[in-house]
């Protein structure tokens, strides 16, 4: 692993249950929660790293990434999820595994009122397209969550998303200097 | 009327020139192709596919717009060893246009996206699509850093687009310029739970 990559312990755990879990294609959209697993993935050379232009795109490649045989999960920030809405029936309608990672926004310490609309729904909306969902807000409990719904994910067949509370990420800096 | 306006407009910009029938297409390049993986674009396309003959290398959508290509994708990065292509249509192919940016990105040696374009959505009552409205797809593809990109109008190349996609040697784009006709409907199973295992089966994996 690339040493120059800081990042907060439950970003490593989240990366090293998907690499201990044999994941072979991690796709995303940008998120600076997701930021360790993403360079991670760059630097790995076992894994797959896939850059999307809309979280949509994401549900396409980790079913393709499914039906040639290969473990994927989707990487993406909640404003993704009302993005997806509709692709998830491809899920619903194959029954692909499948395992999703939300970093929120829009909740803790939200600066950005454009995000909440989204951010306030999130969870709705993957249960509306029949996502089974878990969320974690404690950094000390990220790989055993992560953990548990990658099992539910591929050894039980199911659609899972982890939500990645915002108070994790922490609070935005937003004046630079 | 309505379809003359229509065919007397495809002569606009990209669209002008020869097409070919979407059929004669479809079943030469899979005929020449028989171990491809393919994945299809819903409506017409995967009437295409479906009706040069069931095969359990297919993987039919019905639903999911836009999801062709990004399916191929992961697809193909998941089986280098297998040839992937992609039958689509303009219309599905614009919903999931930026894929084609990601596909760039990634450029699986072994994936081949065709476009069965006839530059109009098809499956709704032949609405013009933005294909024959200005938009140059194999322009775009190119744009987005696609390396190879055909436009196809003789059904010689049929058999040319097969090679390409048994040679698994870049990722290619085609676009394949084809009569704004409505053969009769061959309509594919719409069980997608069952197509995924039966596709899986056939590459000797597991339900899950």
């Amino acid at each position: 692993m690339n040493s120059t990559v800081s990042a907060p312990g439950w970003q490593k755990s989240v990366f090293d249950v998907l690499r201990e879990g044999d994941v072979k294609q991690i796709a995303y959209v940008p998120d600076a929660g997701h930021s360790y697993a993403i360079q991670a993935a760059i630097a790995d050379p076992g894994i797959e790293d896939v850059v999307l232009t809309t979280e949509e795109e994401g549900v396409g490649v980790v079913s393709g990434a499914w039906l040639g045989g290969q473990r994927a999960v989707l990487l993406m920030q909640s404003s993704g999820v009302g993005n997806c809405v509709n692709m998830f029936s491809l899920l619903e309608m194959c029954k692909f595994p499948f395992l999703t990672l939300v970093t929120m926004r829009g909740e803790y310490a939200e600066f950005n009122p454009w995000q909440i609309p989204m951010g306030s729904t999130t969870q709705q909306a993957l249960e509306l397209m029949g996502i089974t969902v878990f969320r974690v807000d404690d950094p000390d409990q990220v790989g055993e969550v992560v953990s548990a719904a990658f099992d539910q994910a591929f050894l039980a067949g199911e659609r899972v998303a982890v939500l990645l509370g915002q108070r994790l990420i922490g609070r935005k800096k937003w004046e630079r200097k | 009327m309505g379809a003359q306006v229509n065919a007397h407009d495809s002569t606009i910009g990209t669209l002008a020139g020869e097409r070919l029938d979407r059929r004669d297409f479809v079943a030469t390049l899979l005929d020449r192709a028989p171990e491809a993986l393919v994945v299809t674009g819903l409506g017409s396309p995967s009437y295409d596919v479906f009706a040069a003959g069931e095969r359990d290398r297919n993987f039919y959508l019905w639903g999911a717009m836009g999801a062709a290509v990004p399916t191929g994708l992961g697809l193909a990065l998941a089986r280098p060893d297998e040839s992937v292509v992609v039958i689509t249509g303009d219309g599905e192919q614009l919903m999931g246009i930026g894929a084609l940016g990601s596909v760039a990105v990634k450029a699986p040696k072994n994936l081949t996206i065709v476009v069965v374009d006839n530059g109009h959505f098809g499956e709704t009552g032949m609405q013009r699509s933005h294909s024959s409205l200005g938009a140059d797809l194999a322009g775009i593809a190119s744009s987005f850093g696609i390396a190879r990109t055909e436009r196809v109008r003789d059904i010689a190349d049929a058999e040319r687009v097969a090679r390409i996609v048994t040679a698994r040697e870049g990722t290619t784009f085609v676009q394949v310029f084809i009569e704004q006709t409505e053969p009769p409907r061959a309509l594919p199973p719409r069980d997608g739970t069952a197509v995924k295992n039966k596709f899986r089966a056939a590459l000797g994996l597991d339900t899950f």
